[in-house]
């Protein structure tokens, strides 16, 4: 538009796309074709390696309880997850808001937020330092007399959703904080002048207005959660598959990609489902 | 009841913060470990286990492979982005609506499933396993965070500026190299820093991209076959460590600059 008139007008029309060019071609290229790749496999079958189309792998997921199953234990711990994620990091969000002292709140939240920053693979291995047979948590159970000898904590689904919900809790403490930050002061003593109780300003004020940040960020665990492979695999082990497990399996243990294909398209398809859920919830919410 | 309701709040942030930093103070600690597990009781400090890391080639230039792809990916996202953003902030495309919303997709889906994408599409195209098909991936995943935190720092402001850049004889190059990264540089610093670190931790796309040549998260990967060693913290630790270094240089250039 700007600036466009001095030269040749097929010029001046092409110019955005030199900008805008590489980044789509990109995108299009190593997002969009494997994609679609992806898609055109899933039809494929790998007993015999046809190529003709059919939809036995998607039918297969349906009709197996082992796989449907992986997606339902998925849907669980997932659910559990950003459920107990949000509880925890509210009031969490709330105490650095409001009762820690301005000058301190950065330095407080870096902090609050600093082992967010590490590789999923390290951060697992060190939850399975300290929920091993001889870790620190059996440890001193064990030597305080609760316990008479250790009990299993690794390779279970608390585990797992113990090592989400460390990752979560810093992820959303972050997220209710910026939108508890953003709540004019005045609000809350316009309440208190009407005559509100603190917990009537919160249920009626507060809650429904940091709402918003809390879907953002809830939504943001889901996604994030159900397709992680690394924290099942570490620290829940074998005994119960999650969905980015059982795809990996198929991969690592039969070379079947048909079949991981079409199972990361069914994931990829419950996300979405979710997301258009949640920006529609969002929306009414705001209206 | 009014006295109580603070120190509540303080035991609860204080469990909170134990919470959080509980895994971590264990990795740090035990990797000082001076006997060959790292679980309680703790026998040290000692440095045998940092000195068995550094004495592992296959560690070692796993850590170097790691860094020079982050460092390398980061720069291409940066570019890409910025151009991007560019384009779109300032020029009116037929669909632009649509191309912001393709650009940043890749935001929406795993990274297992953009691993395993790429992964069926390179084996069909005969294109071997390597650092750089990872790369690519690092790539997908981090345009779209450059795209999205430059974009939003666009505004309008800026534009007078590069129209008299313009008008004084500036060609496109030139308003981009000189007038208009220099006045969005701490976002396309936070786009580079956000995707370095984003890099340095990534995973399943290196795991599902490269064969022999490959990242420190996925050395780390295979040692964790043997179980627990003090080892495997040691290293956990330097990844840790730099990721550290990454963030605490973000907010000390970047977000502190900004609040000023």
């Amino acid at each position: 538009m700007k600036g466009g008139q001095r030269t040749g007008d097929l010029h001046s029309a092409l110019r955005p796309w030199y900008f805008a060019g590489p980044a789509t071609l990109w995108t299009v290229a190593f997002f969009v074709l494997p994609l679609a790749a992806m898609a055109v496999v899933s039809l494929w079958t790998l007993e015999g390696q046809s190529t003709d189309f059919s939809l036995a792998n998607y039918r297969q997921f349906f009709a197996n309880p082992s796989y449907y199953r992986a997606m339902i234990n998925s849907l669980e711990v997932t659910a559990i997850v950003t459920v107990v994620s949000v509880l925890l990091a509210y009031p969490l969000a709330w105490i650095l808001a409001e009762g820690v002292p301005e000058r301190w709140q950065r330095l407080a939240l870096i902090l609050a937020i600093l082992p967010f920053w590490t590789s999923y693979v390290v951060r697992s291995y060190s939850w399975l330092l300290v929920l091993s047979e001889r870790g620190v948590v059996n440890n001193v159970l064990v030597a305080s007399g609760l316990l008479n000898a250790p009990v299993q904590l690794a390779n279970t689904r608390f585990a797992t959703i113990l090592g989400f919900v460390h990752f979560f809790v810093m992820l959303l403490t972050l997220t209710i904080y910026a939108s508890l930050k953003q709540l004019p002061r005045t609000y809350r003593r316009a309440a208190a002048d009407l005559g509100a109780s603190g917990l009537q300003t919160f249920r009626h004020i507060i809650l429904p207005l940091t709402m918003p940040g809390i879907m953002v960020g809830a939504f943001l665990t889901f996604v994030l959660a159900i397709g992680d492979y690394v924290t099942p695999q570490i620290l829940g082990g074998n005994n119960e598959l999650l969905m980015p497990q059982l795809i990996m399996l198929q991969i690592g243990r039969r070379g079947d990609f048909p079949l991981a294909a079409a199972l990361s398209l069914i994931l990829m398809l419950v996300v979405t489902v979710a997301y258009l859920a949640a920006a529609r919830w969002l929306k009414l919410e705001r209206a | 009841m009014k006295n109580l309701a603070p120190s509540l709040a303080w035991a609860y942030a204080l469990i909170l913060y134990g919470f959080i930093f509980l895994p971590v103070i264990m990795l740090v600690l035990f990797s000082f470990q001076g006997t060959m597990f790292p679980v309680p009781p703790f026998n040290g400090p000692s440095l045998r286990w940092y000195e068995t890391v550094l004495a592992d080639s296959r560690l070692t230039s796993a850590l170097v492979n790691s860094l020079v792809l982050a460092v390398a990916t980061s720069l291409f996202a940066v570019f890409l982005g910025f151009l991007a953003a560019y384009g779109l902030a300032r020029y009116r495309l037929p669909g632009s609506n649509f191309l912001r919303g393709l650009i940043t997709a890749p935001l929406m889906v795993s990274y297992l499933i953009i691993g395993m994408g790429l992964n069926i599409m390179f084996n069909g195209m005969g294109v071997p396993k390597s650092l750089a098909a990872a790369g690519i991936g690092h790539v997908v995943i981090n345009l779209p965070l450059c795209f999205a935190i430059i974009y939003s720092q666009m505004g309008e402001h800026q534009v007078n500026i590069e129209r008299a850049a313009r008008d004084l004889g500036a060609k496109d190059w030139q308003v981009l190299t000189h007038i208009t990264a220099p006045m969005l540089w701490p976002a396309l610093f936070a786009g580079f820093f956000l995707s370095m670190t984003f890099s340095w931790d990534e995973f399943v796309i290196s795991f599902l991209l490269t064969r022999f040549d490959t990242t420190l998260p996925v050395e780390i990967w295979s040692l964790l076959r043997s179980g627990l060693s003090p080892k495997t913290n040691a290293i956990g630790s330097i990844v840790f460590g730099v990721s550290i270094v990454m963030v605490l240089v973000l907010e000390l250039v970047v977000l502190r600059r900004r609040r000023i």
